[in-house]
């Protein structure tokens, strides 16, 4: 009786139990498809929007005959308000027609028993709750802002889940080799920079914060022109973002805050469908002199998938002169189909953190040209032969 | 402690600027100390009535800044705390080129008294953080070093800007004088009357659309207590002066419950410069540009040298906005109450949904 909607949404998310012997083997990043048997008996779901954020445990699983209960299966609430009220008034109706066999629910955060007709409202009442106190937070001023404007409580309430839908469920995005990320301390954060639009950015910084177990915020630095550009200026900073130079990288980096960073710049947003996936110039390696300055490790991380959500086939040059603009852009939707050539194409994207290289033992050769340079290429050369990996990995680069 | 002392507190000082709100309560607060001999108020007007109480004890002189050499010769002064700077224009006392004739060349007079004087060995300039300037490429925290990338479009940026370089250049022809400059955030507090504590007090406050900009505050006590400091103590170099964290600009018009009315930033100059020839407001290109950028210091050095910290930047703007309750739009306790009625009504009508299915 699972609903299709229901079917089609538990398909992509971490497996937290060890799954059966029968159970398709888990892909090689620890990721694994996982479909709805359809010849099980189906099993009331609770839409549990904690599963919103992956990776932390479902409030409880669907209660069902213990031979049948699945092994890796999570519902992931991901649909709208109208949607949910469907789930959920599927929910009571099932529970309402056949009693659950309330003791193989596992004790989880709601109560077994009779609770059960209740719980999609009392999930729904503390839904509202939250939101309303949410309202209410920013109403009065009542939250926290960093002296990089960084404000987490927006952060977490707005813009992660809004980048989390197009990341997980848009790009059916998979993530590697997270542990390279330090669970503590400074880390930067290097990445190759594609998509004409700077989503990768933003998808990195989401995603990171998703998967990783210390849930780090990526404090991304930008190029000046996003602060030169109103409403987009003041995202990036309450975003945890800031400008690109050494200043604020150092001091961010000397607070033991984790900084994202792509050296390319917008030769690498800015290129063309064409030159895909081919690493731009690493310009000066400021980044590096900042990260040997304050010892910080170096986190290479390859990103593949940005590149075919706007192929960029020509650049305006004149026109982009005239907007002051690094570019001007012309996609096969752009600017023919005017806000639709907006919509990115659903490319498979592909993160890999690679080794965390360490800087330590090089912290007074901040200035040496040579040293900078050299760790520069270093990083570079890791974050291309990944991304070459990455991309024998894929071979479809709109496969599921 | 007697005049001409090399270290500790100084026994004669000079106050320029005592008929302003600052330059009285600094003069008030130095001759309340008994280690400083006399306190001398310097000022080309008489104080404002409401001042003229707190300088009982300050002795006054109604003095320009350009005959200010004779005094600090005659008088054998040990400090000079400069004070005498007019942040905005102000139309009915000569606008801009009063308020640049005062900052400037007043200051250029005084830096020309203060080298003449041979007893002199310490000088204490009032600076802003204005100092840093304002562009896009600026770092997110000034720290003291941090070099202007771009001249400021408003009239006192740029005055503060001029004021550094002759201090700096005092600096060098007197390397005996202790000189200190302080760079202070915007005051606020629950008695302070600036351009921007009118501006909060507002019901609707314009905002620049699509910018939020980061700002500090320094509580007026706070500040009156470096200048304090700087003057018994002695701390050469320069001081960001500011609170401790940051509000940015449409948290503390929501925390002050006034209502953010965006406006467009292109004719922002213009709108501003009505606005004041209709006597609404004083708002020049300082405050645009500082609406629209933002400006946070690192106070690590203040913290370190004078053993002080100021109160954080939202302790000091929750101080003003006590003292300023008058035009609250919307007030925490009517949100608090609104956000239990919807939670009610909810839950009433789901009630009613469940008992009739």
């Amino acid at each position: 009786m699972t609903s299709p909607e229901e079917r089609r949404d538990a398909r992509y998310d971490v497996p937290l139990d060890v799954p059966g012997p029968g159970a398709e083997p888990a892909r090689r990043n620890g990721h694994r498809r996982v479909t709805a048997p359809s010849a099980r008996p189906a099993a009331p779901v609770e839409p549990d929007t904690s599963a919103d954020e992956p990776g932390t445990p479902a409030g409880s699983a669907a209660p069902g005959p213990a031979a049948h209960r699945p092994t890796a299966e999570k519902t992931v609430a991901k649909k709208t308000v109208a949607k949910k009220t469907v789930a959920k008034k599927a929910v009571a109706k099932k529970a309402v027609a056949e009693p659950a066999p309330v003791s193989d629910a596992p004790a989880g955060d709601t109560p077994p028993g009779p609770a059960v007709a209740d719980r999609p409202g009392d999930h729904w009442d503390r839904k509202v709750a939250q939101g309303l106190a949410f309202l209410r937070r920013r109403l009065a001023g009542d939250y926290e802002v960093d002296e990089f404007g960084f404000d987490p409580d927006l952060t977490d309430a707005v813009v992660h889940p809004l980048v989390r839908l197009l990341y997980r469920d848009w790009f059916r995005t998979e993530v590697s080799g997270i542990e390279h990320v330090p669970a503590e301390g400074a880390g930067l954060v290097v990445g190759n920079h594609s998509g004409t639009v700077a989503l990768d950015a933003l998808i990195l910084s989401t995603a990171l914060h998703d998967r990783h177990p210390a849930r780090r915020y990526l404090r991304l630095l930008g190029a000046d022109l996003v602060f030169r550009m109103p409403v987009v200026s003041e995202i990036a900073r309450k975003t945890g973002g800031t400008v690109a130079c050494n200043p604020d990288a150092e001091r961010l980096l000397g607070n033991g805050e984790l900084v994202g960073v792509f050296p390319e710049g917008f030769k690498g947003v800015g290129k063309l469908y064409s030159d895909r996936y081919k690493l731009q110039r690493f310009g000066r390696g400021g980044f590096v002199s900042a990260a040997l300055r304050t010892g910080t490790p170096i986190v290479p991380v390859a990103i593949v998938g940005g590149e075919e959500i706007y192929p960029m086939l020509a650049d305006i040059k004149p026109l982009a002169r005239l907007l002051k603009l690094p570019y001007f852009p012309v996609t096969p939707t752009f600017p023919w189909l005017g806000p639709l050539g907006m919509v990115p194409l659903p490319s498979k994207w592909l993160i890999e953190f690679c080794p965390p290289i360490p800087t330590a033992h090089l912290r007074d050769s901040a200035d040496d040209p040579l040293v900078v340079f050299n760790l520069a290429d270093q990083v570079r050369e890791t974050i291309q032969q990944t991304l070459h990996k990455l991309l024998e990995r894929r071979p479809d680069p709109f496969g599921p | 402690m007697t005049p001409g002392d090399t270290s500790g507190a100084p026994g004669v000082v000079v106050v320029t600027g005592v008929g302003r709100w600052l330059g009285a309560h600094v003069a008030a607060r130095l001759a309340a100390d008994p280690r400083i001999e006399r306190v001398i108020g310097v000022d080309p007007a008489p104080p404002n009535p409401e001042l003229a109480d707190l300088l009982t004890d300050v002795e006054r002189v109604r003095l320009d800044l350009d005959s200010l050499g004779g005094l600090l010769a005659d008088l054998d002064v040990d400090a000079v705390v400069h004070l005498a700077l007019v942040t905005s224009p102000d139309p009915q006392q000569g606008g801009r080129s009063a308020m640049k004739e005062q900052n400037v060349i007043g200051t250029m007079q005084m830096l020309a008294a203060a080298q003449r004087a041979p007893r002199l060995r310490k000088l204490v300039v009032r600076s802003s953080t204005a100092a840093y300037g304002v562009s896009f490429r600026d770092p997110a925290v000034f720290t003291e070093e941090t070099e202007p990338r771009e001249v400021p479009r408003g009239g006192f940026g740029r005055d503060i800007l001029d004021i550094e370089g002759y201090v700096r250049g005092f600096r060098r022809r007197r390397p005996d004088v202790t000189a200190t400059v302080l760079r202070f955030a915007p005051f606020i507090g629950y008695a302070a009357d600036t351009t921007l504590t009118r501006y909060f007090s507002q019901p609707v406050v314009p905002t620049v659309f699509g910018r939020d900009p980061r700002l500090q505050f320094v509580h007026f006590d706070d500040a009156l207590e470096v200048l304090h400091r700087s003057v018994a103590e002695d701390h050469p170099g320069t001081y960001n002066v500011a609170g401790p964290g940051v509000l940015s600009l449409s948290q503390a018009i929501r925390r002050a419950g006034r209502v953010a009315v965006p406006v467009l930033e292109p004719g922002l100059a213009g709108v501003a410069a009505i606005a004041r020839s209709l006597g609404f407001g004083r708002y020049g290109l300082d405050q645009v540009d500082l609406f629209v950028h933002g400006r946070v210091v690192d106070t690590s050095r203040l913290e370190r040298e004078f053993g002080f910290t100021p109160r954080s930047t939202a302790a000091a703007f929750e101080d003003f906005i006590r003292a300023h309750h008058g035009g609250v739009v919307v007030t925490r306790d009517q949100l608090a109450a609104a956000e239990r009625l919807v939670l009610e009504s909810i839950r009433q009508v789901r009630s009613t949904v469940r008992e009739r299915s």
